[in-house]
């Protein structure tokens, strides 16, 4: 019998959970719900779950409390669920430790491709060869080298650094510190204004179209992410 | 429910009395020909076309033939004759009228007395009559026909009117008043449009002066609102608030330094309450105030500030002396009443000087005088002042004065050879008059005494010594001294005078100054800046404004700039805000702070409690304000009190225009939302409901995009009250177009899909400084317009250009442009051009987002159209400001 990935469902709307609920047992995963911090947390220690949905507005706690929580407290891939217009709750719930979030409303395809996302970092996520390959972009970390269309692209040690920290979790959102974080070490260099000249010239290297990017994607006001178009 | 709400019995009664009873319109005029016939008239006619049963008791047209013209239309009760001494007089039928029972009769001249022989004396008691039989009455009367305002109508007009109306059947009757202009109405007098009465026609040329038909006017007004608030009161009961005045008295309280002034203006307040009358509490400067001691200074701003806050208006008036100032003051402001202390002066004191009062009263003319007594306060207790300096004068007076005498001995040494003896006596009054005109009176003196003494001993045989021979001789000295005091009394009068006006002016200068800043300060903020600021330049001091808040004072304003105050200070600030009373240095609490804080109270309402506390020290740590500035302190503090309060009503009359745009916007809102939410809404119920019945992939796609119709609506609601309710947070960053553009087109794909998007931005473009959510929106909405209105399958084009001061980001759709002329009201929420014959869907709300966003943002928006290929053109500018220049690109990579 195969293994079904356990996902648990956190939200206080039953009619959002039965959704989730639906689409992600129709896409083979085992399914968990939760209506509120308490259940969440409960269900977590008995069930262990590989995969936490986490609406932020539940009614017994804050939901960015929930996060480092969750993080510290079980190995498992946090995916934040949230209303459009809270883009600072999103970065700091990332910030925080979440893996990725999805803006509510959502459609049940972008939904499925985080969840696939989140499932295929865990895996390659320790000592995996971190290799990718991208449409004609292939990327690896270990030799570090990228090739375009089997042409090697030389990069700047800076835009290396950008660059392997999105290929690190592909499809996922890397905020704007986390990925400045590791380009500048040192705190006083740290401009998002050098990060969009980086991010932009690593796109006209990489992209066949610059001003229509397929592979490295932004999302505005939140971070960058490297585009896996066949999670799309 | 508290005392305050039950009706009152009393009230209760009356309205019960009212009940089944005729109700009583009065027709109020200043003065003959201001048209109230006419306009009793003519509200008759409206009456009757609105079907009620009108008639016409009495009219008097006196001939005029619109007025006639008027009655013409009304049914006229035919007057009853009344035989009187060979004369017919025509009175109102009244029995007739009551037979008849319309619903409302017009009765004019309500003052009229009626011909001996009929059934009641005068005219108002037949109209008693009418209302007592349930029958409404219209009437006209003249002011001076007022029986209370009688005598104060003849006081001035000269003009006595026999003919007289109770009070109490005006005060049960509605009062419109029939106003013109006095020139107007002069205007008409001489065109002839009025008829005089007889008895008025002696004093016709007096009676219609411009400033008599002014105070008439006064007059009528005021009884007029003296009715509605006996109305209202007889409704509401309630309590008297301040600033209640009704028309009538005025009355002047009079106040000198002593303490017991206090007593004078809480029995100023007691009588104006019972009155209901204005009163002002004022001061007469005379020579005597530059004698005042720091006490009595206080003493005397102490009972104005009291005066001020049981709500009299104050006034510091300079005058020769307590009594003419006071009398002319008392003109000025017509007082009726004038409350006085009685004087604690000895017998022996009043009766060389004359007792203020009893001079009062002879001078004064028709005016009530209330002398009360002084009651504890004592002037002795009252620190009195010491002789100060100004008494007598410098020591360098008495030199100069001993100089010109000794100049003047040696001239007369040089001259007895030539002039008489007689004459050299002459040459000394010069010193003695210069020395009492300059220095004042002591030195007068002693100029005088040296004089004689010099005359004596150089001049007069035997010269050299101190004996006088001739008795003649005595005489010159006697006129040596006399003439240095004489000189000297008039000389100082007119000097303190001088001195006086002087302060006076000065004092007035700086208030009007200090309005003048206040009234131009826009906003609050700056009000208190310039509180302080001038506060600090006409008292030379440091100030400080701070507001009541729920932390402790909020130190809002300060000159020169002052960051915080020390603990001990907020104390005192504090304290000032709970007790609405002076605390600091100088004050009677907290007195070790280095600052005086001072209240700012509500000129207006006492309810109200401190608007702001203002504090002054001064740099050198002595004590902040000297005792002659305590009025132009307390001035200045009454006109900034009354720059809040103005300040106060505008934004409270902003908030209400505030609140009318916004129920403007919400009803719009209202409709747009029932319609844009409703047809989607009914969609997706439908075809919920069709598809548990038939699953059909075509039900499913018509209830997902419905949904997303709704999806970006609701999200455009939250953005558009985002705007409304203003200060959007902004989160600027450095942005790249590209990013923006390229997550704009992805986020709009699916509004998108029957148009190819074309990006045309350099590829240099800079970075700009924006909040890349808010631009995002901006785009979104953008694209969404675009869309909505181009051409199926033509491109959008999103053009990014560098201009020499900005940068334009232009979305570029194929479809029917603009109007002419509403470029710019297609950013007005609600708008949607309907100009072509295609109604579009959406809410009207995008492009005001966009508006408002950008504007946010510090960006502007222009809607035009574009040429080749024709379109609308939406351009958003980033004005050089917001661009990042050019980043090294060693430095970054």
């Amino acid at each position: 019998m195969k293994i079904r990935h356990k996902v648990l469902i956190v939200d206080d709307e039953p009619h959002i959970r039965r959704l989730i609920q639906t689409a992600l047992t129709r896409a083979d995963y085992a399914t968990l719900e939760a209506e509120n911090a308490r259940q969440a947390l409960e269900r977590l220690r008995q069930e262990r779950p590989e995969i936490v949905l986490l609406d932020l507005g539940l009614p017994d706690r804050d939901g960015l409390e929930l996060v480092p929580i969750i993080k510290q407290n079980a190995d498992t891939t946090l995916i934040i669920i949230s209303a459009r217009d809270a883009t600072e709750e999103k970065v700091a719930a990332l910030d925080l430790g979440a893996d990725d979030y999805l803006t509510k409303p959502f459609d049940t395809a972008e939904l499925l491709a985080r969840v696939r996302v989140a499932l295929r970092n865990r895996m390659t996520r320790d000592g995996g060869v971190p290799a990718i390959e991208v449409g004609d972009l292939s990327i690896n970390l270990l030799e570090r080298k990228i090739t375009k269309a089997g042409k090697e692209v030389h990069l700047t040690p800076k835009e290396y650094a950008v660059l392997a920290q999105l290929a690190k979790y592909p499809g996922r959102v890397i905020t704007h510190d986390q990925i400045m974080l590791q380009v500048w070490p040192n705190e006083s260099e740290r401009h998002v204004e050098y990060l969009r000249v980086l991010v932009r010239t690593l796109r006209q290297k990489l992209e066949s179209d610059p001003q229509r990017p397929r592979f490295i994607s932004n999302d505005v006001g939140i971070g960058y992410r490297l585009r896996l178009p066949e999670y799309e | 429910m508290t005392q305050n709400d039950r009706p009152s019995p009393e009230a209760l009664l009356r309205a019960a009395a009212q009940e089944g009873r005729g109700r009583l319109k009065v027709f109020l005029g200043a003065a003959p020909g201001v048209g109230k016939t006419w306009e009793m008239l003519t509200e008759g006619h409206q009456r009757s076309d609105a079907g009620v049963d009108v008639v016409v008791g009495v009219v008097e047209t006196h001939g005029r033939r619109e007025t006639e013209a008027l009655v013409q239309g009304h049914e006229v009760i035919p007057r009853r004759d009344i035989d009187h001494k060979g004369h017919s007089l025509g009175e109102m039928d009244i029995d007739a009228i009551l037979a008849r029972a319309p619903a409302l009769v017009l009765v004019d001249e309500l003052a009229h007395t009626n011909a001996p022989g009929s059934r009641h004396p005068k005219r108002y008691q037949d109209v008693e009559e009418l209302l007592d039989a349930g029958i409404d009455v219209y009437s006209t009367i003249n002011i001076q026909h007022v029986e209370s305002l009688n005598d104060v109508v003849a006081s001035f007009t000269r003009v006595r009117v026999r003919e007289t109306v109770p009070d109490s059947i005006l005060e049960q009757a509605e009062i419109e008043v029939v106003d013109i202009p006095p020139d107007e109405l002069i205007e008409r007098l001489k065109d002839g449009k009025v008829y005089i009465p007889h008895e008025a026609t002696r004093a016709l040329g007096h009676f219609f002066s411009k400033s008599n038909l002014t105070a008439l006017r006064e007059l009528a007004l005021r009884r007029a609102a003296q009715a509605v608030d006996a109305q209202m009161l007889e409704h509401v009961r309630a309590n008297a608030l301040a600033g209640n005045f009704a028309a009538g008295e005025r009355i002047v309280v009079a106040i000198s330094e002593y303490p017991h002034a206090a007593g004078l203006v809480r029995a100023g307040k007691r009588m104006a309450d019972a009155l209901k009358a204005q009163w002002t509490v004022v001061h007469i400067e005379t020579q005597r105030d530059q004698h005042f001691s720091e006490g009595e200074r206080r003493q005397l701003a102490d009972t104005l500030a009291l005066a001020s806050r049981l709500g009299a208006s104050t006034a510091s008036i300079p005058g020769s002396s307590v009594v003419d100032g006071l009398c002319s003051f008392a003109g000025d402001a017509r007082a009726t009443q004038i409350i006085i202390g009685k004087s604690n002066r000895s017998w022996w004191f009043e009766k060389r000087h004359g007792s203020v009062v009893d001079r009062l009263i002879r001078t004064i003319g028709d005016v009530a005088i209330h002398v009360l007594p002084s009651g504890g306060g004592d002037p002795a207790t009252a620190q009195r002042h010491e002789p100060s300096r100004g008494h007598w004068g410098r020591p360098s007076d008495y030199i100069w004065s001993l100089l010109m005498v000794a100049g003047i001995t040696v001239i007369g040494r040089l001259l007895i050879e030539a002039i008489a003896l007689g004459n050299i006596a002459l040459l000394f009054l010069i010193p003695v008059m210069f020395a009492a005109a300059t220095f004042g009176l002591r030195a007068g003196l002693f100029a005088g005494l040296v004089a004689s003494l010099a005359y004596n001993f150089f001049f007069l045989p035997p010269t050299g010594t101190l004996t006088v021979n001739n008795p003649e001789n005595v005489i010159s000295i006697l006129v040596l001294l006399g003439v240095a005091i004489v000189t000297s009394q008039f000389a100082a009068r007119v000097r303190a005078q001088a001195d006086l006006a002087g302060a006076s002016a000065r004092q007035n200068a700086a208030l009007a100054s200090f309005s003048r800043q206040l009234t131009a300060a826009p906003t609050r903020d700056e009000l208190m800046q310039a509180i302080c600021a001038e506060v600090a330049r006409l008292l030379d001091v440091r100030a400080v404004l701070l507001l009541p808040s729920a932390n402790g004072p909020d130190l809002r304003a300060a000159y020169p700039p002052e960051d915080k105050l020390d603990q001990i200070e907020m104390a005192a600030a504090q304290w000032v805000i709970d007790n609405e009373q002076p605390a600091g240095r100088g004050s009677a609490t907290l007195t070790a702070s280095d600052w005086l804080f001072h209240p700012l109270g509500s000129s207006f309402s006492s309810g109200r409690g401190v608007l702001g506390v203002l504090g002054i020290a001064r740099s050198d740590a002595r004590d902040p304000l000297r005792s002659d500035q305590v009025p132009l302190l307390m001035s200045l503090l009454d006109q900034a009190s009354i720059a809040f309060d103005r300040m106060a009503l505008e934004e409270e009359n902003m908030r209400a225009r505030q609140i009318d745009e916004r129920d403007r916007l919400r009803s719009a809102l209202l409709s747009s939302v029932s319609h844009d939410l409703r047809t989607p809404l009914t969609t997706i119920i439908t075809a919920a409901q069709e598809m548990k019945r038939h699953p059909s992939a075509v039900l499913a796609d018509a209830i997902e995009t419905e949904a997303q119709r709704l999806n970006r609506f609701v999200a455009n609601l939250l953005d558009m009250a985002r705007v409304e309710a203003g200060a959007l947070p902004l989160k600027v960053e450095a942005t790249d177009l590209f990013d923006a553009v390229a997550g704009a087109v992805h986020d709009t794909r699916a509004s998108l899909q029957d148009h190819g998007v074309n990006i045309d931005i350099v590829p240099d473009i800079p970075l700009v400084r924006v909040d890349p959510v808010l631009l995002h929106h901006c785009l979104i909405n953008l694209l969404d317009n675009a869309g909505r209105y181009a051409d199926a399958g033509t491109p959008i084009l999103i053009r990014c250009r560098r201009l020499s001061d900005a940068l334009a980001l232009s979305v570029i759709d194929q479809g029917p442009g603009i109007p002419p002329g509403q470029e710019k009201r297609v950013f007005e929420t609600f708008t949607r051009l309907e100009g072509s014959d295609r109604v579009r869907h959406g809410t009207g709300l995008g492009l005001a987002i966009v508006k408002g966003f950008a504007e946010a943002m510090g960006l502007t928006v222009e809607a035009g159209n574009n040429d080749d290929p024709f379109g609308a053109c939406f351009t958003i500018r980033i004005p050089e400001a917001l661009i990042v220049p050019h980043l090294d690109g060693k430095e970054v990579l």
